[in-house]
């Protein structure tokens, strides 16, 4: 890719703090019009990255340009094509909704007129119209988070920088904000967006980057980080979780794999090489009287990746999901039983 | 502009057309003007002070209490009778009680830094230095109401002016321009300073020596010579001569002008060093 078609391109930057390598070597291109998604664990550089990128800190050494122009030597420019929601409120709490973004408009160069017509737009575009004379700080998560989208799309940015938009939302505030990303690809704008969730990842971005202690530890579309795993997984529920222990077995017999088991007491799962192997396994299973509920075939869940890339699990960091809900389920040829 | 005619959302909901509207018709203005963006930090500096007023306090009865407190304890015995101490002591506790607000200009920096709202601002192609001198305009009404607090209280006490409104006017001015360069040195430590507490610790250390070892309560004469010296160069003392001069009508130009330089100098020397820190800042 040459660096005019990349919204975003990072070479080798570095930044810490002290003897924390917040940033070590990090190497990154966004292609423009696209959805960039970087996926860490607490800690991993997301957020030191991000604000690097949007001109707020000072890289240690490395480069870093935003449409070509460089984010140190030419900062002004960047500035003007890109907007950022950072992951902490970056609105201004004791205003309402209405007057953070009249502020923001009247900042950008609106008039007066403009920038109140475009703040009524944007809070109506954003549900937010009963709320939009209310301080801040009497927001709910979801509408803060919200208004701190809005207030990062006064003026239509050609580049989005978005910092874990979603952690700490409900569901239901979490689809709006996937929501709003989509339009945002839809208007054209470029967007990179930080996220410990995988599923995120999975649903929004068209490539993505695994970082880890502050280093690209793996890229490529989702399908491709699936396929450096393994080229596939097998899940099973079986009907009576009596019968797990008996079906660990054949299924280790059959597949020559080594079999997980599921903190569902009647699941099952197993990377497998040799796709065809897998009716002869079910077969077994059939044949041996263990009842299938359900199975799915399908490439490995992005949790499985970050298993194999790091060695950790990536449940380690996501404990604090408000949702509970699992990542992301295996993708293709879901059968029912 | 409007999105009516487009999927429009109800409350509480977002609707992803509403969105995409809203995002199609989102052109880019004109820059704004260093003036114009100063302005409008000006502005929201205003409508924090609508929504928590309780920030004026401190300009409106730091003033009152500083006044009835120095004119009844110390006019007896340094004038003779606090109706002739007041009208010497007037000008003086009113640059102490402005002087002593300018560090609330670092504090709520400070604050701000701490939350993400600077970051925001940060990132907007924007004149670097409206984020600050937008406050500091802002500053100028918090110092020209406690002007008013003390002016007020002072004439029922018996304060006499001898040059009238044009005279308190321009005192009120001359003030107006040397605490505008004084909040330089808060700003410039409002974005060093890790923590407000330490923040205060600084400011205090500065302010009241250079507010109490001056001419405000005692004339210099009467001090060790060691000590008249250093309160003859206090940019405090030259400060309440010169507003004592324009008060009373026997102002020197000497005196205005030197306490212009000294602003001059406040601006040309932490200005550009806060905006250095300020760049710097992680
Ligand atoms: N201002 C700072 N001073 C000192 N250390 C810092 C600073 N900012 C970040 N760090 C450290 O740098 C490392 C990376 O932090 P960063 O905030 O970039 O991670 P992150 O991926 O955004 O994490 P999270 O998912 O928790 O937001 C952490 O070890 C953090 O403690
Ligand atoms: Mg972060």
């Amino acid at each position: 890719m040459t660096p005019s078609e990349s919204a975003v391109s990072v070479d080798g930057l570095v930044k810490h703090f002290g003897t924390t390598r917040a940033v070590d070597g990090l190497d990154l291109e966004v292609a423009t019009g696209s959805v960039h998604g970087v996926l860490g664990p607490n800690g991993a550089g997301k957020t030191t990255a991000i604000r690097m990128l949007a001109t707020l800190l000072r890289p240690d050494a490395g480069r870093a340009t935003v449409f070509g122009h460089d984010v140190v030597t030419a900062a002004d420019e960047v500035r003007s094509r890109v907007s950022m929601t950072g992951q902490f409120a970056s609105v201004d709490e004791d205003l309402t909704g209405r007057e953070n973004l009249i502020l923001l408009g009247r900042l950008w160069g609106h008039t007066r007129q403009a920038a109140k017509a475009r703040a009524a737009d944007l809070l109506e575009a954003f549900g937010l119209t009963e709320a939009a004379g209310r301080q801040v700080k009497t927001y709910s998560g979801g509408m803060r988070r919200r208004i701190d989208i809005a207030a990062s799309i006064v003026v239509t940015p050609d580049l989005i920088f978005l910092d874990e938009p979603t952690t700490g939302l409900d569901p239901r505030s979490r689809n709006q904000v996937w929501e709003i990303v989509r339009a945002l690809v839809a208007a054209g704008t470029t967007v990179l967006l930080t996220t410990q969730y995988l599923d995120e990842a999975d649903q929004l971005a068209e490539r993505i980057s695994v970082i880890d202690h502050g280093k690209v530890i793996a890229e490529g579309t989702s399908s491709q980080l699936k396929a450096s795993v393994g080229t596939g997984a097998l899940h099973v529920r079986l009907l009576d979780p009596q019968q797990r222990g008996q079906a660990e077995r054949l299924l280790a017999t059959a597949l020559a794999e080594p079999i997980r088991l599921e903190a569902d007491p009647a699941a099952l799962s197993a990377t497998v090489s040799d796709p065809r192997r897998v009716s002869y396994a079910l077969s077994e299973l059939a044949d041996a009287g263990v009842e299938i509920a359900n199975f799915a075939l399908g490439q490995p869940s992005l949790d499985e990746v970050f298993l194999t890339l790091t060695g950790r699990p990536a449940e380690d960091q996501s404990v604090d999901r408000p949702d509970g809900e699992p990542p992301s389920a295996p993708t293709t040829e879901e059968v029912r039983a | 502009m409007s999105v009516t005619s487009q999927p429009t959302a109800t409350p509480e909901t977002v609707a992803r057309g509403a969105v995409e509207s809203v995002l199609a018709v989102g052109a880019r203005p004109a820059r704004p003007s260093g003036l114009a963006a100063s302005l409008t930090f000006w502005w929201r500096a205003m409508l924090k002070i609508k929504h928590v007023p309780e920030q004026l306090f401190d300009v409106t009865m730091f003033p009152v209490m500083f006044l009835l407190m120095f004119t009844y304890l110390f006019g007896g015995a340094l004038a003779g009778s606090t109706g002739a101490y007041l009208q010497e002591v007037l000008p003086g506790i009113l640059v102490m009680t402005v002087a002593m607000i300018t560090m609330y200009t670092g504090l709520t920096l400070n604050r701000d830094i701490q939350k993400g709202v600077h970051d925001r601002f940060r990132s907007l192609p924007i004149w670097r230095p409206s984020t600050l001198v937008g406050p500091l305009l802002a500053d100028g009404v918090r110092y020209t109401l406690a002007s008013a607090v003390i002016l007020g209280l002072g004439l029922v006490l018996g304060f006499r002016p001898e040059a009238g409104v044009g005279g308190v006017v321009a005192a009120i001015g001359l003030l107006l321009v040397f605490c505008f360069s004084l909040s330089w040195i808060w700003t410039a430590l409002g974005i060093v300073m890790r923590s407000e507490q330490a923040l205060m610790g600084v400011s205090m250390m500065v302010l009241f020596p250079l507010t109490f070892v001056s001419n405000v309560f005692v004339p210099p004469e009467t001090l060790p010579s060691w000590l008249e010296a250093f309160v003859n160069v206090n940019p405090i003392t030259l400060l309440v001569t010169a507003m004592r001069g324009l008060i009373h009508g026997h102002a020197v130009a000497g005196e205005i002008g030197t306490v212009l330089v000294v602003s001059a100098g406040l601006i040309v020397l932490f200005g550009p060093l806060t905006m250095l820190v300020y760049r710097r800042k992680a």
